[in-house]
């Protein structure tokens, strides 16, 4: 019995077990009419309606349209982040200028400055994207400076016995070094993004996966709301375990 | 002497050292905060953009002395920070609650954890319309979502310090015959008091931010709902002035926080 319970196949089997039974429970708990049926669905119906947001609702061209102001916004991040982290790295005394406001910023409510966002430049993918930008940069700069600051100095001694130029020792010593730390912040930083991304969409009403969510909870279809939620679960998952898998596999081996 | 006097000029130097670097940053700081004070005094006075998109400074000075005057601005602002506290308290409990669960016990955390890692960066403002069908529309469902946003941080957290525990004060505790409750009272809670009281100020964050979203989308009262009004009335001064009041709330309240729980950003 012990070596069963300490058996991670076994404890893994439980848990999608209870995720199953608790489904199951609710089902019967709603067709005997101990839950109302109005405040939460049946599963099967939600099952059922998935079928029906795929090709009724567009799904497809939704999950593009997120996508496009993700990618847009995830490259941005990098672009205008990483350079950031760089300079802090090199200038010393704006480092300890500026670090302790872009940590500051990672825990300010920025998003909630959408409305502002909404008037510059309307109810637009626009907005959406510079919003999520603005929230996802703080990660990515902390982490570059972090990573950067972190290099060996061996491996920068080697850099200046090859006499390497400030650029080539960027390129060849300082980046490949420090992008484990960096990629660290990548992760973060599209995490935000995603929250952001999808979270405006949904409050602004425009877009893709967020927007969907928000178009069927007023249309008061309860089977499609929660799988629409259900989707956009599954997506961010697949999202960040394909991120986590990146990151493990740049770490390096100890 | 000489020697004393070396001592103490290298001491000096020492000292000095610290205090002109921070001389510096303090300047470089001063010289940030102007440089974009005076660009976007231009911007605003040189007819580039529309000047309701970029206000002037004084005016949105001004709208923010106007707002701190307000009753409304206060009774949203109560409003608010109750949901925020109850969010807190109800999602930090169970994330606790959970969190030594998954924590203390290698079975459930191989079963149960994945679940709790994997929604935790999900973005929690999703679930508004099934919180609303649950609660209602009133105060109930924002502090239910700013409750499940904070208890993946802090169930996550705790876990984690769980795991970190010193052996010898979970051995230490059973040779004396603890119950679990006093196990968790005085041995578990103490020793990994840190990494929860880190979470606690993660999920602060999280729970403000949920709250205040969920304000805009959905509400009659709170700092959210009084920006929605603002913006809909396209005062942008004061637009500009309540955001500033409410990250400044929002950054005292972490701070105060930090101070309390003896962490740093």
């Amino acid at each position: 019995m012990g070596k069963l319970l300490n058996s991670r196949a076994f404890a893994i089997s439980t848990g999608v077990f209870t995720v199953v039974g608790v489904f199951v429970l609710l089902e019967v708990l709603l067709r005997i009419g101990a839950i109302n049926k109005y405040i939460v669905p049946l599963p099967s119906q939600v099952i059922m309606s998935l079928e029906r947001i795929i090709f009724e609702e567009n799904i497809m061209s939704r999950v593009a349209e997120t996508a496009y102001e993700m990618s847009v916004s995830c490259a941005a991040v990098i672009v205008i982040g990483v350079p950031i982290g760089a300079v802090l790295y090199k200038w010393v005394a704006l480092r300890r200028a500026v670090l302790d406001w872009v940590a500051a910023m990672a825990a300010a409510p920025l998003v909630l400055a959408f409305p502002l966002f909404l008037v510059m430049f309307g109810r637009s993918s626009t907005t959406i994207i510079v919003m999520s930008v603005i929230t996802g940069l703080a990660p990515i700069i902390i982490k570059t400076t972090e990573g950067l600051l972190a290099v060996r100095p061996v491996l920068i001694n080697v850099g200046k016995s090859l006499k390497l130029t400030q650029q080539q020792m960027f390129w060849k010593i300082l980046l490949p070094a420090a992008m484990p730390t960096i990629f660290s912040g990548i992760r973060l930083s599209w995490t935000f993004v995603l929250i952001s991304v999808v979270g405006i969409e949904f409050l602004i009403n425009l877009g893709g996966l967020g927007q969907l969510i928000n178009d069927l909870a007023e249309r008061y279809d309860l089977p499609g709301t929660y799988a629409s939620i259900g989707f956009v679960i599954v997506v961010s998952v697949i999202f960040f375990v394909l991120l986590e898998r990146v990151e493990t596999w740049l770490r390096p081996v100890k | 002497m000489a020697a004393s006097g070396e001592i103490r000029t290298a001491t000096m130097g020492f000292r000095a050292k610290p205090n002109s670097m921070a001389r510096q940053t303090n300047i470089i700081r001063i010289a940030i905060v102007l440089i974009i004070a005076v660009s976007w005094e231009a911007l605003s006075r040189s007819g580039l953009v529309f000047k309701d998109v970029v206000p002037s400074l004084f005016s949105i000075g001004a709208a923010i002395g106007k707002l701190l005057t307000l009753p409304a601005f206060y009774a949203n602002l109560q409003v608010t920070a109750w949901e925020i506290f109850l969010s807190l308290a109800i999602g930090s409990s169970l994330g606790i609650f959970v969190g030594i669960l998954l924590g203390s016990n290698r079975f459930m955390s191989f079963a149960y954890e994945h679940y709790v890692y994997y929604l935790a960066p999900t973005p929690r403002i999703i679930f508004f319309p099934v919180m609303i069908m649950w609660f209602g529309v009133g105060i109930a469902s924002k502090i239910a979502l700013g409750a499940l946003s904070c208890f993946f941080t802090v169930a996550l957290s705790t876990a984690g310090g769980m795991r970190e525990i010193d052996k010898v004060l979970i051995r230490v505790g059973k040779s004396f015959r603890a119950t679990p409750m006093q196990m968790g009272l005085k041995i578990y809670l103490p020793a990994m008091r840190v990494p929860v009281l880190n979470g606690i100020r993660l999920g602060f964050g999280t729970a403000t931010v949920t709250c205040l979203l969920a304000e805009t989308k959905l509400s009659n009262q709170g700092l959210g709902y009084m920006i929605m009004q603002i913006y809909s009335r396209f005062d942008m001064p004061s637009l500009y002035g309540l955001l500033i009041i409410v990250f400044v709330v929002a950054g005292i309240g972490n701070l105060i926080l930090g101070k309390v729980t003896g962490t740093s950003a």
